[in-house]
């Protein structure tokens, strides 16, 4: 026991250890958060559309050579996002369709571009870390840390404040509307918050497993507990305490960071499952 | 001037018209029942009339100072609503949203209206239980306070006994009832029990090819008319 300690310590040295760790936190909270909503609106899918959406929009920011890709991967993502949710709106039929296009599209051409644009040696290498998060996590510079830092604080602030409206959007968006209430802006929240968690989420866990770290915590606490408000917070409090556990162990046993999040994500929802049966 | 006029509404989906010539008024106090066939259009009426959907043709107007945050509205149960988790007292506490205006949290006043609705359906004993562990009966209660919640003027139901056993459907009317002639809440109802119908309404609005609109013994007479014809 003592030695890892030790070898934590060692480690936590590092900025980049100490900043890996913060935003990890960070993200866990506000992706667990919009997750219990998103789960609950039947609206899981989306967040994996957007994360190949950002995915699509990284390797566009790579090929224009920006030197930060961040503002422009946000703003891209948040829009499609916003789009695919007014057309969803609409018509009902069709909208999982036209999110499978967009998810499989951006992922293609994203691919496309990266190889045909890349002067880097380790194109693969790079489209690896990108899609499963391999490395990303220790290469946060400051900046990323701020940015990250302050749009977390941003989420979690909007999410208190409009966590009635919110939850009445989730359970009845017919009454929300007929009752006088703006659904529309809520939704419209929904979805901002949506692609920005999306985004950060990128450096943590690489854009095909952002989806686990909104969805997982969620139907976690929903197998045992049955109040918006508990579930929330339950949702929460599993997603940052998984996070903090795969990045501790990502670092002791050097796997990769978001595989190993995710997998405590796993095991947390399979032990929830048990205690969720055995409570009924 | 009524509390709400309906004129030559034209109704339906995607250019297709579902029913049309719809014209009548809702008076403060009045007891509604909405009745016709299954797809004859009586949801999209109420949706209509509720800003859910757009008329092709015609317009609804709001009288006597009636905004839409003075509705409440019972819709048919949805899916997400079956395994949702939430509790009957964060969900009746939903319908004090409506005329929160630019707050963001629920205030004393709120709690204390939430709980005495609660009461007043009889279901403060569940105000911590799931909603979606409640029988029918219970979760019709739950909207209704939620209703309660957001208004004392008027109060849309869609068929809110569907899916009720024959005791908790009684009950359902009878509560009904007491909201309309204790508490003057305005009632409009889409039923297709015509024997309740009968019993409790003061106004009929019947929608077909050829939709008619009257009192309730407009109606019967219309009825009686009708059966003499046939006979």
């Amino acid at each position: 026991m003592a030695e890892i300690f030790s070898r934590l310590g060692y480690y936590f040295q590092f900025p980049f250890v100490r900043y890996a760790l913060i935003v990890g936190v960070l993200i866990s909270l506000c992706s667990a958060l919009i997750g219990v909503p998103l789960v609950l609106k039947r609206f899981s899918y989306i967040g994996d559309g957007m994360s190949h959406v950002a995915f699509g929009a990284l390797a566009i920011a790579t090929v224009l050579k920006f030197s930060n890709n961040l503002p422009f991967i946000l703003v891209v993502t948040t829009i499609i996002s916003i789009l695919l949710l007014k057309s969803g709106q609409k018509k009902k039929i069709g909208n999982d369709a036209s999110i499978a296009l967009i998810s499989v599209g951006s992922l293609a051409v994203g691919y496309l571009l990266i190889n045909l644009f890349s002067d880097k040696a380790n194109v693969s290498g790079d489209v690896c870390s990108t899609l499963f998060g391999a490395t990303s996590m220790l290469t946060l510079n400051s900046t990323d840390v701020y940015i990250s830092l302050i749009l977390s604080a941003v989420v979690i602030v909007v999410f208190i404040l409009m966590y009635n409206r919110i939850f009445s959007v989730t359970f009845d968006e017919n009454y929300s509307t007929a009752t006088g209430l703006k659904t529309g802006i809520y939704n419209l929240v929904i979805a901002v918050i949506t692609s920005v968690i999306i985004v950060l989420a990128m450096n943590l866990v690489g854009s095909l497993m952002i989806s686990a770290l909104v969805i997982i915590p969620a139907l976690s606490a929903m197998r045992i507990f049955r109040s918006f408000k508990s579930v929330t917070i339950c949702s929460v409090i599993v997603s940052v305490v998984c996070a903090v556990l795969g990045i501790l162990v990502s670092i002791l046993a050097s796997t990769p960071v978001g595989s190993t999040i995710v997998a405590a994500n796993l095991i947390c929802y399979i032990i929830f499952f048990i205690v969720g049966k055995i409570k009924k | 001037m009524a509390l709400i006029t309906c004129k030559n509404l034209k109704l339906g989906y995607e250019g297709e018209v579902v029913v049309k010539d719809i014209s009548f008024e809702i008076n403060s106090g009045d007891y509604l029942c909405i009745i016709g066939d299954n797809g004859s259009g009586k949801t999209t009426l109420v949706k209509t009339i509720l800003g859910l959907n757009k008329p092709i043709e015609g317009e609804v107007i709001f009288g006597e100072g009636l905004s839409r945050t003075d509705i409440g509205y019972l819709s048919q149960r949805t899916d997400i609503q079956k395994d949702f988790p939430a509790t009957v007292s964060e969900i009746v506490l939903s319908g004090c949203l409506s005329h929160m205006k630019h707050r963001f949290f629920y205030s004393k006043e709120d709690k204390r209206m939430a709980m005495e609705n609660m009461e007043k359906m009889g279901i403060s004993n569940l105000a911590k239980t799931c909603f979606a562990n409640l029988s029918g009966g219970q979760q019709q209660r739950t909207l209704l306070a939620r209703a309660l919640c957001s208004t004392g003027k008027i109060i849309f139901l869609d068929e809110p006994v569907s899916s009720l056993d024959p005791e908790a459907t009684e009950e359902m009317y009878e509560i009904v009832n007491d909201l309309n002639k204790k508490d003057n809440i305005t009632i409009v109802m889409i039923s297709h029990d015509i024997r309740n119908v009968e019993k409790y309404a003061s106004h009929v609005l019947s929608i077909s090819d050829k939709s008619s609109y009257g009192t309730i013994e407009e109606f019967l007479e219309g009825e009686k008319k009708g059966v003499d014809d046939n006979g």
